[in-house]
C-alpha cells in the first residue's frame, strides 16, 4: 500500500468516483421510477405478472458483461449502455418486490379506505404505495448496492468508472489503486444503504423501530 | 447488424467449433469453473444455514449481512488477488467459493427458520433427534427457498466465471475478453451469446429440479432474491 499515491492522484479518483456514481446509483433509481407503474399493473391485472416474472428471470440470470456486450451493436461503448443494463438487472429486483408489497397490503385495509370513500387511484397513492414502502425500499436496497458493484465490469467494455483503477492496477501490478477502489465503491454502496434505510424510516414513521 | 446476426455468423463458423480453445473445450470448462465453486459453496453453506436456522444462533448476524456480498465488486476482488498472490487455482476458486455461499446459506436459514413451529413441535413430539428434525422434516420443507439459494448463487458464478477472463481463467469469457482486446466483436458477441445461453439453460435445469424434487405442496413461484 503506497499511500502518497490517493493525494497525488485525488482528481482522478474523484472523476471516476462521480463517473461511478452516475453509472451505479442513477441506474436502479430509473429502475425504480419503471417498476412502479410496471408493479402496479402486474399487481392490478393478475394474468400480467407471470409473464413479467419470466422476462424478469431470465433477464436477471443474464451475466453482465454479456449484457453490455449483447447492448453495444444498439447502443455502442457508452454510458447509456450501462445504465440500460444496471437499469434492467434494478427492474428485476424491484418489480416483484412492488408486486409482493402491494399484495400484502391487507384486505380490511383496503375495505376501510373504500368505505371513507377513497376512490381507486387515491387509495392506491394514500393507502396501498405507503404500506408497500417498507418492501419496495427493501428491494432498491439490494438494487442499489448490486448497481454499484456491478458498474465496475464497464471498464472491460471501456467505460469509466472506478473500475478504471481495477485494470489499471492489473496491468501495472500496483495494488494500492486496487485496494483504494475496492473500499470506495464498498464505502459507497454502504453508504446508499444507509440513506435508503433513512428514506424508508421517514416514509413509514408508523413501523416500530427494532 | 444486430448483436444476434453478429453473434450468430461467428457461432455458426465450423471453425470455431474445432480444437483448442474453441467453443466446446470453453463450454466445459466453464461448466467445470462455475460447477467446482458451487458444489463447495453447497457443501458448506447448507449445513450452516440449517444449523443457524434450527438453533436461531447467530441469526442477527445472518440476517444483517444478507445482502452484503452484493456489495462487493468480483472484478476488484478477482484482479487484488492476482496481482498480490499471482494467478494459481486458489485466485479464482476462494472468491467465487466465498461468496457463493452467502445466498445459499441465507436462503437455507429462512427457509429452516420459517417452519411453521407447530411442525417443529410435532417432530419433537414424535421422538425425532434434532439431526432428524432437521434433515427429515426442516430441510425438506426448506427445500423451495434452499433452491432459490442455489439458483441465486449458480447465477453469480456463472457472471463472476465469464469475468475471470480478465486474470486468465478460461471459459466462455476467453472469447469476450480476447475480442475486446483485439478490437474483434464476432468472438465477443458470440461468447456473450453462449454465455446468454448458458445462464438460461441454468435457470431451466433449476426450474426442472424445482419440479423434481419439491413436494407438489410445498410449490410456489420463484423470485430474484
Amino acid at each position: 500500500m503506497m499511500w502518497s499515491w490517493i493525494p497525488s492522484n485525488g482528481a482522478q479518483i474523484w472523476q471516476y468516483t462521480q463517473d461511478h456514481i452516475l453509472l451505479g446509483v442513477l441506474s436502479p433509481l430509473i429502475g425504480l421510477a419503471i417498476s412502479l407503474p410496471l408493479g402496479i399493473a402486474a399487481a392490478r391485472w393478475r394474468w400480467f405478472y407471470p409473464p413479467v416474472l419470466t422476462i424478469v428471470n431470465v433477464l436477471y440470470a443474464i451475466p453482465a458483461l454479456a449484457l453490455f456486450v449483447a447492448l453495444i451493436p444498439s447502443l455502442g461503448l457508452s454510458d447509456t449502455n450501462v445504465i440500460v443494463a444496471l437499469t434492467l438487472y434494478s427492474l428485476c429486483i424491484i418489480v416483484p418486490n412492488v408486486v409482493a408489497g402491494l399484495r400484502a397490503v391487507p384486505e380490511p385495509v383496503r375495505q376501510a379506505a373504500t368505505a371513507m370513500g377513497y376512490g381507486a387511484l387515491r387509495r392506491l397513492v394514500f393507502v396501498e404505495l405507503p404500506l408497500a414502502v417498507p418492501v419496495i425500499i427493501g428491494g432498491l436496497r439490494v438494487a442499489m448496492v448490486s448497481s454499484i458493484s456491478l458498474a465496475s465490469i464497464a471498464q472491460l467494455i471501456g467505460v469509466y468508472s472506478l473500475g478504471y483503477f481495477f485494470i489499471d492496477g492489473e496491468q501495472r501490478a500496483f495494488p494500492t489503486e486496487i485496494y483504494v477502489a475496492l473500499v470506495l465503491i464498498i464505502a459507497l454502496a454502504l453508504a446508499c444503504d444507509l440513506v435508503l434505510v433513512g428514506v424508508r424510516r421517514a416514509l413509514t414513521p408508523w413501523v416500530a423501530r427494532s | 447488424m444486430s448483436f444476434f446476426s453478429y453473434a450468430w455468423d461467428w457461432v455458426t463458423q465450423s471453425a470455431n467449433w474445432h480444437g483448442p480453445g474453441s467453443i466446446p473445450p470453453q463450454i466445459l470448462a466453464h461448466l467445470g469453473y462455475s460447477g467446482l465453486p458451487l458444489l463447495i459453496a453447497a457443501v458448506i453453506g447448507i449445513p450452516a444455514g440449517a444449523v443457524i436456522g434450527h438453533t436461531g444462533r447467530f441469526s442477527v448476524v445472518v440476517v444483517n449481512t444478507a445482502n452484503a456480498w452484493r456489495a462487493i465488486p468480483t472484478l476488484g476482488l478477482l484482479v487484488l488477488l492476482v496481482v498480490t498472490l499471482g494467478f494459481s487455482p486458489l485466485t479464482w476458486l476462494l472468491p467465487l467459493v466465498v461468496l457463493a455461499i452467502p445466498p445459499i446459506l441465507v436462503n437455507t436459514y429462512e427457509g429452516v427458520a420459517g417452519v411453521d413451529p407447530g411442525i417443529r413441535d410435532a417432530a419433537k413430539g414424535a421422538g425425532m433427534t434434532p439431526w432428524q428434525q432437521v434433515t427429515r422434516v426442516e430441510v425438506p420443507i426448506a427445500l423451495p427457498l434452499i433452491l432459490v439459494g442455489l439458483r441465486t448463487a449458480a447465477i453469480f458464478v456463472v457472471a463472476t466465471a465469464t469475468i475471470a477472463a480478465y486474470i486468465g481463467l478460461g471459459g466462455l469469457g476467453r472469447f469476450i475478453v480476447d475480442g475486446l482486446d483485439q478490437y474483434q466483436f464476432g468472438p465477443v458477441a458470440g461468447g456473450a451469446l453462449l454465455v446468454i445461453m448458458l445462464a438460461v439453460l441454468v435457470l431451466a435445469f433449476f426450474a426442472l429440479l424445482s419440479r423434481l424434487v419439491v413436494p407438489v405442496a410445498l410449490r410456489k413461484q420463484g423470485r430474484p432474491e
